[in-house]
């Protein structure tokens, strides 16, 4: 009795896991057949190869030009992000600094609470009034100011964690504050700065609503939009380009995460995705 | 920790929060304080209103609460998160968990990698992926099923939605609750098996007591996420007639398309009051867990 119904669960959950690979496979079968295609449909089949797409991609007066502006406003909002909150972090940590706790509390609040698709017309209006609309330094302030309290949260649970032995030890040595922040502090918390750097640039890379609403000049557009408007503009998809370019524009993100949790493991943080 | 063990000084310690903080201020406060201004009055994109806006008071809120296009994306908005945030990605993230406790190996890293590939990808790219597979003409799932010219995105769009918002975002789900059962003795399972439980009475009477403020914090977060989430926008944006409108797009389209700026920000501002519930309830589960840790250590 307890045999068959041993057996029946083992039957039952290996059922239910092939039904799980299916479902999350099956939408991704074509990103990887089509791009290869000479002759790609909307359906997956199985491709004649060419690899004519990739150099259709380079003839796209947009499609090259996308990629380096994701890299610009990821890496540009990356950096601010990390610079910023590994500071404010750093002194949150070890200084008490006067309504740190609320603050604290506040920055976790605001962090969830205000996102983009409610603070969208006031984001709107006052990149227009500052005249940031179609410019890289307007989407990198405003996606940093939207990924820094998540940041500054994360860093300083991750520095709380560090002992302060070094640091004292190099300060009876006579370092400078700064020379101690350089030379001690940085290198011990590196891991946790990589972290919140390949998070920021994965979020900017990935993120649509922010870029599509700041950014009217095709030619300063990331991928994101650029790929939207290749598939909505003029009605006809153009598949070639669609398929090889979403290819193009995944590969480093995938790479980033595979590089993070290999070498650091995926650590489980609640809310890093936003 | 309080130590300034470099000796920064609290003059310094406030000089490194500030950038920070003034960035915070001007591109996430200020905006979610000027929304409460901006829909109190019939501030437009263009036209007269544009040069000269009006405070009209309450006025763009009577509206919007009694406007039947706000109500039904409302309401859309609501199954969207019913549907897809508490029964498709917690259900089925909790089911992928508790089948796959205990198992190593290859199985596991596919599932698992495939879960999660379909979290990692952008938004632009998994939409169209979603368009290719649910294509009228040819579509992988027409082909699939043999129903050819079945068109889902016209004629379910947001039940289309739904599943594809349940394919892009379990991989949370499906972690946080892959942690939580680690916190599940294999014994006390054990135990109830050999006194004859069933699969149902041991969820309900081992697993449900311990992973119950897992479970809480899973559902406020992916709530408030999905609540948010502007990526179907790619897929449907909204249509057909507006029959997948959920709350994000009507902002977009009333406000930003349609140049209603004041009224797209009174809309907002309910937005943002519904994440502030959210997050409160998630904050204090928060500090109600720390405040049960620090006793049961005491």
């Amino acid at each position: 009795m307890n045999t068959v119904r041993h057996v029946l669960g083992r039957l039952a959950s290996a059922v239910f896991l092939a039904l799980v690979v299916g479902f999350f496979a099956l939408p991704m079968l074509w990103l990887a057949s089509a791009p290869f295609d000479a002759t790609p449909s909307i359906t997956v089949s199985i491709p004649e190869f060419t690899l004519a797409n990739f150099r259709a991609i380079l003839d796209n007066p947009y499609a090259l030009g996308s990629i380096g502006n994701s890299l610009i406003q990821a890496g540009g909002a990356a950096l601010i992000v990390v610079v910023l909150a590994a500071l404010a972090a750093y002194a949150l940590s070890r200084v008490r600094v006067p309504g740190r706790d609320a603050l604290l509390y506040v920055l976790l609040l605001l962090s969830s609470v205000v996102t983009g698709t409610a603070a969208m017309v006031p984001i709107f209006e006052l990149a227009t009034r500052l005249n940031l609309v179609d410019t890289h330094i307007g989407v990198i302030l405003v996606v940093s100011g939207g990924l820094l309290p998540a940041a500054i949260f994360i860093l300083k649970d991750f520095m709380d964690a560090t002992p302060t032995s070094y640091e004292e030890s190099a300060r009876v040595f006579g370092a400078s504050p700064l020379q101690i922040l350089r030379h001690i502090v940085v290198p011990v918390v590196r891991p946790g700065l990589a972290t919140i750097a390949v998070w920021a640039m994965a979020s900017v890379w990935g993120g649509f609503l922010m870029q599509y609403i700041l950014l009217r000049d095709p030619a300063k557009s990331p991928s994101a939009v650029i790929l939207y408007t290749l598939y909505t503009e003029g009605g006809q998809p153009n598949l070639d380009l669609i398929s090889t370019f979403s290819l193009l524009y995944s590969l480093p993100v995938v790479l980033m995460y595979l590089f993070v949790s290999g070498r650091y493991g995926f650590r489980f943080h609640g809310g890093i995705k936003q | 920790m309080n130590t300034d063990a470099a000796g920064l000084g609290r003059s310094r310690a406030v000089g490194f929060v500030l950038p920070a903080l003034v960035l915070i201020g001007v591109f996430l406060v200020f905006p979610a304080l000027w929304t409460i201004y901006l829909g109190l009055t019939d501030y437009r994109l263009t036209g007269l209103a544009a040069a000269d806006p009006q405070v009209v008071g309450a006025d763009n809120y009577t509206t919007a609460l009694g406007d039947e296009r706000f109500q039904s994306s409302l309401w859309l908005s609501v199954q969207y998160v019913l549907g897809s945030a508490i029964i498709g990605q917690a259900g089925l993230g909790f089911a992928i968990a508790w089948v796959m406790r205990g198992r190593r190996g290859p199985v596991r890293r596919v599932v698992e990698g495939l879960v999660l590939l379909s979290w990692i990808l952008p938004s632009s790219v998994v939409a169209f992926l979603w368009i290719a597979l649910l294509d009228r003409d040819g579509g992988t799932l027409n082909v699939l099923l043999n129903t050819p010219g079945a068109a889902w995105l016209l004629d379910h769009p947001m039940l289309s939605i739904i599943v594809f918002n349940t394919w892009r975002g379990t991989a949370f789900s499906m972690m946080l609750y892959a942690a939580a059962l680690e916190n599940v003795p294999p014994s006390h399972l054990e135990t109830a098996r050999l006194a004859g439980a069933s699969t149902f009475q041991q969820l309900r009477d081992v697993v449900l007591p311990r992973i119950k403020g897992h479970i809480l914090t899973n559902m406020l977060l992916i709530s408030l996420w999905t609540f948010n989430d502007f990526t179907p926008f790619l897929i449907t944006a909204g249509g057909p007639e507006g029959r997948s409108e959920i709350l994000p797009f009507y902002v977009y389209t009333t406000a930003l398309r349609g140049g209603q700026l004041g009224f797209g920000a009174a809309v907002s501002f309910l937005i943002l009051l519904i994440n502030l519930v959210f997050a409160l309830a998630y904050l204090r589960l928060l500090r109600n867990r720390d405040r049960d840790l620090r006793e049961a250590v005491a």
